[in-house]
């Protein structure tokens, strides 16, 4: 089954490359751009197949490494 | 007087500390390679400066989990003194003994300099030898120093006296402008609720002595050596 995580900051962490990158799509003249968050894609292909099984796995793979919970924040998206 | 440094692949100041604490104790400490789960007792172990794990994830976050930092939170927890320098400082806050988290630097750079540190903790076995609110001059070398915690915590933190060193002016002002890497309250070093445990992203062994261009960097060894050797 494959699984997708995506990690992003919390809102008020500061962002500084979010930042750098909105400064960048200013000058190459993309106005209105609001803001910018970077964040990370991870993509994991399990053995599992049961849906709810492989989402407790993933969340407790989250929090042990894949994302740092004082900064970030993760969404776990299963394959339909 | 034993102390042990882990080295993970990458780690890149884990000699210098070596030299560092060898100069201050006269003995060598054990060098304790990451995978190691199992290692002889010591008095104090360092987790070094460098990359370990080329920074994969988020700095710190694989050398955290590796067997050797299990066996270290394990000790630490026990009271064991642990002292984190630079991607230490990142490994300790990733492994959870000592809160909040270290960003890339405000200015996205990796910034290389000597800073100069305002010492605000000096009741603790790593810096008792500074005078409390001295200024001292200490190398930093890092891309990702920029503390960060919630005010809660940074409250806590300051409350309690866990702010061990913060970056300055030569003055000893702390202000946004000696602030090299947009960390909360100018903080450079910070220690856990039983002041054994200290990260900080400058580092101390690069400086510590004549020959290396200044010795602010030598009281920190010379006190845990003499405080752990009591």
């Amino acid at each position: 089954m494959k699984i997708r995580v995506h990690i992003t900051l919390k809102n008020g962490v500061l962002d500084p490359q979010g930042k750098a990158i909105s400064h960048a799509l200013g000058s190459l003249g993309f106005d209105g751009v609001n803001d910018v968050r970077q964040g990370k894609f991870i993509e994991l292909d399990l053995a599992e197949t049961d849906e709810a099984r492989a989402r407790d796995t993933v969340d407790s793979m989250c929090r042990k490494l894949l994302a740092n919970t004082v900064i970030e924040d993760y969404r776990i998206d299963l394959d339909a | 007087m034993k102390s042990a440094v882990i080295v993970f692949p990458g780690s890149n100041c884990d000699r210098d500390v070596k030299v560092a604490l060898a100069a201050s104790a006269g003995a060598d400490p054990l060098i304790v390679w990451h995978r190691e789960a199992e290692f002889p007792k010591v008095d104090l172990i360092v987790v070094p400066g460098g990359f370990s794990y080329g920074d994969y994830l988020r700095a710190g976050a694989m050398a955290a989990k590796s067997p050797a930092m299990v066996e270290t939170v394990a000790r630490a927890r026990a009271g064991v003194p642990v002292l984190g320098i630079c991607n230490g400082f990142q490994i300790l806050c990733e492994s959870g003994l000592l809160p909040g988290a270290l960003m890339r630097n405000a200015g996205l750079k990796f910034v290389c300099r000597d800073v100069w540190l305002r010492v605000d903790s000096v009741d603790t076995c790593f810096t008792n030898h500074y005078r409390a609110g001295q200024i001292i001059r200490v190398p930093i070398a890092h891309h990702d120093g920029n503390y960060v915690a919630d005010t809660a915590t940074l409250d806590t933190l300051e409350g309690n006296g866990r702010i061990a060193f913060r970056y300055c002016d030569s003055d000893g002002s702390v202000t946004d402008k000696a602030n090299p890497n947009g960390s909360a309250r100018n903080i450079a070093g910070i220690l856990n609720e039983s002041r054994t445990v200290l990260g900080m992203m400058p580092h101390p062994e690069r400086l510590a002595e004549a020959a290396l261009g200044g010795t602010d960097g030598r009281p920190l060894f010379d006190a845990l050596i003499e405080t752990l050797a009591a």
